[in-house]
């Protein structure tokens, strides 16, 4: 199968994240576009790595599985800080900070 | 497959091991010291020792540095006059905003929550604050901003790049929701900044990816030959180069990347807004210029039209919606977002100039912006139980406090000053040298709007000190605001208040200093 393919489907999957990200107001469904859209970065460097007959675009990967990682801890506490304070994660419902 | 294993010189990345193994053991002293209060005073000193001593490394190897550097990781690290010249600033700015970190009200409070899991208002928090408990967690991610920061202004490879954006972000992400007062608000802003910021990273991450895929390489240098050696513009290769610029572009705060920095200014402690301001804005122009100097050049013509529109759009939005708020911190974030417009208008024409005036600027900016915050966190309003209460942050409280407070106040007048471009301040000094290499490349259009941009924001900078000097307190209102004397935020003001000044009137010393250190040790074409 050509690597070709995957490379679409990463730019696919990357579309839908940021696409999740700038329309869903769930705090927590715009931060899966978050992870899917490095997930399909993920994608893209294996399968560039494949195309050329590296490896270097695999070991990256790795990096960023750690990092993103790390991320959704972070991420997800923060979540969870606001929802205990407001008993909503929706991105239009907090609303002190304006102008 | 044959795997080599990396040779790295450890000696020339000595500050930053020792601020991140400082970080590292200063979680391990948050489990192991119980009682808050010891726990805060050890953090502190510790934290400071940590910083102080990885500075004192920084100019040593500067100072000792012979050649232009070293590569410390083939084809990731180097550590040059450049990246010393950055790494040196921002452990200044780390200090500063340490001391901020550590500054006490007369009551004993910090400027963050006693316990950052509790929700707002509720019972728990109110327990957690009558037994003392301190968020002394501030001072480990501080050092790990720090450091983070630090390897940003030395990794040559984009995808670690990428690692070093997030483990100064992250850091920065947690520290954002931890104020003591204004809580929603703290934690509505570390929301935004996360999803904002995650969503930036991540296009940041698919851009490489992208750049990776049409030259086989990811370090900055080998990126650049491989984009030479494309003939004609592939859409792979621009996509992807477009993306890396929007992630940068996000993290200096330019327009239209620039919607987190209104809320997490506002929101975030103050202490933290003040280090975040200046940290962040610095570490993010580092890395852009090795990336456009040691990567992107070939791309030249395609870059300068952007460089060009994000540039007159920061000027021009930032000033004009910095005129119309009401908000202190909300005020000087917009000027921020302007200041990232002038950061990008010494890119026009790509100079040699350029390389030397940023560092400048940054520096000038930074430390106005450091001790502007630091006076922000000063001037209290009185609270319903009649002690002091959260900032005072509407600009109307700040009426008369020339007369409350006149070396406050004054410090403040000098600090906007020298954001407005006013001469004798390092502001002027700053967007002088900017715009000078601008206009060395050809982008006098450019410095046009920039001029004009400059003379609208003297306006409101120069109303808030009028509002300061020459308004009196309105009848009624003589017991609102207290102004506090926290010695450590007083030290960390006169410091940065004196620092303006002398960049101001005595800048040839350290413009000298810069100008030496703007040269890359790895260039493509060397």
């Amino acid at each position: 199968m050509n690597a070709m393919a995957f490379v679409y489907l990463a730019a696919i999957l990357f579309s839908i994240g940021s696409a999740a990200v700038l329309l869903r107001r769930n705090a927590i469904v715009a931060f899966m576009g978050v992870e899917l859209m490095l997930n399909a970065a993920n994608l893209a460097l294996v399968a560039f790595s494949r195309l050329h007959g590296q490896l270097d675009g695999q070991i990256m990967a790795f990096f960023v599985m750690v990092v993103a990682a790390a991320e959704v801890v972070v991420g997800l506490a923060i979540i969870i800080a606001v929802f205990r304070a407001r008993q909503t994660i929706s991105l239009d419902e907090p609303a002190e900070l304006k102008g | 497959m044959n795997f080599v294993t990396p040779e790295i010189s450890w000696a020339p990345l000595a500050p930053i091991i020792i601020v991140l193994g400082a970080a590292a053991i200063g979680v391990l002293i948050e489990a192991f010291i119980r009682t808050p209060a010891t726990r805060r005073s050890v953090q502190f000193v510790y934290s400071l020792i940590a910083l102080v001593v990885a500075l004192g490394v920084a100019i040593v190897q500067w100072v000792a540095l012979e050649g232009g550097g070293t590569v410390v990781a083939q084809s990731m690290l180097t550590v040059d006059r450049q990246s010393l010249a950055w790494q040196t600033m921002l452990l200044v700015f780390g200090i500063l905003g340490l001391i901020l970190f550590a500054s006490r009200t007369r009551a004993g409070e910090s400027a963050f929550t006693p316990l950052g899991s509790t929700a707002p208002g509720s019972i728990e928090e109110t327990v957690a604050r009558r037994r003392g408990f301190e968020a002394t967690e501030v001072f480990p991610l501080l050092l790990f901003a720090v450091g983070g920061m630090m390897l940003f202004t030395c990794v040559t490879d984009y995808v670690f790049l990428f690692v070093a954006l997030e483990v100064f972000s992250l850091a920065l992400y947690i520290m954002v929701a931890l104020a003591r007062r204004r809580r929603l608000m703290s934690q509505e802003a570390a929301l935004k900044y996360f999803l904002l910021g995650a969503f930036s990273s991540a296009l940041y991450l698919f851009g490489v990816a992208l750049v990776y895929g049409a030259t086989t390489q990811t370090s900055f240098v080998e990126v650049g030959r491989g984009i030479d050696a494309i003939s004609g513009r592939e859409p792979l290769l621009l996509a992807g180069v477009a993306l890396v610029l929007v992630g940068l572009l996000f993290k200096i705060g330019a327009v239209p990347f620039h919607s987190w920095t209104p809320d997490a200014y506002q929101g975030a402690p103050t202490p933290v807004t003040a280090f975040m301001g200046a940290a962040t804005k610095a570490a993010a122009t580092a890395a852009l210029v090795r990336i456009v100097y040691t990567s992107l050049y070939p791309l030249e013509w395609e870059m300068s039209w952007v460089f060009w529109a994000v540039a007159i759009a920061s000027m021009a939005l930032g000033t004009v919606l910095a005129l119309v708020q009401t908000n202190i911190k909300r005020m000087l974030a917009y000027s921020s977002v302007a200041h990232a417009g002038f950061i990008l208008v010494a890119f026009a024409g790509f100079t040699e100039e350029a390389i030397a005036a940023l560092p400048f600027y940054l520096l000038a900016y930074g430390l106005a912006t450091i001790g502007a915050f630091a006076v922000v966190s000063q001037v209290r309003e009185r609270g319903e139980d009649g002690g002091v209460g959260a900032e005072a942050v509407r600009l109307g409280q700040w009426a008369g406090l020339g007369r409350r407070s006149p070396l406050l106040a004054g410090a403040m007048a000098l600090f906007l000053l020298s954001f407005a471009g006013i001469p004798l301040t390092a502001g002027f000094i700053a967007k002088f040298e900017v715009f000078s290499a601008a206009v060395a490349g050809g982008g006098w259009p450019l410095v046009l709007i920039g001029v004009i941009a400059s003379a609208v924001a003297a306006f409101f900078y120069v109303r808030l000190v009028v509002l300061m000097f020459l308004t009196d307190v309105p009848d009624g209102a003589e017991d609102a605001i207290e102004v506090e004397d926290g010695s450590l935020a007083r030290l960390v003001i006169m410091v940065t208040a004196a620092a303006v000044l002398v960049l101001g009137i005595l800048p040839s010393g350290v413009l000298d200093v810069y100008a030496d250190a703007a040269q890359f040790l790895v260039l493509p074409n060397g």
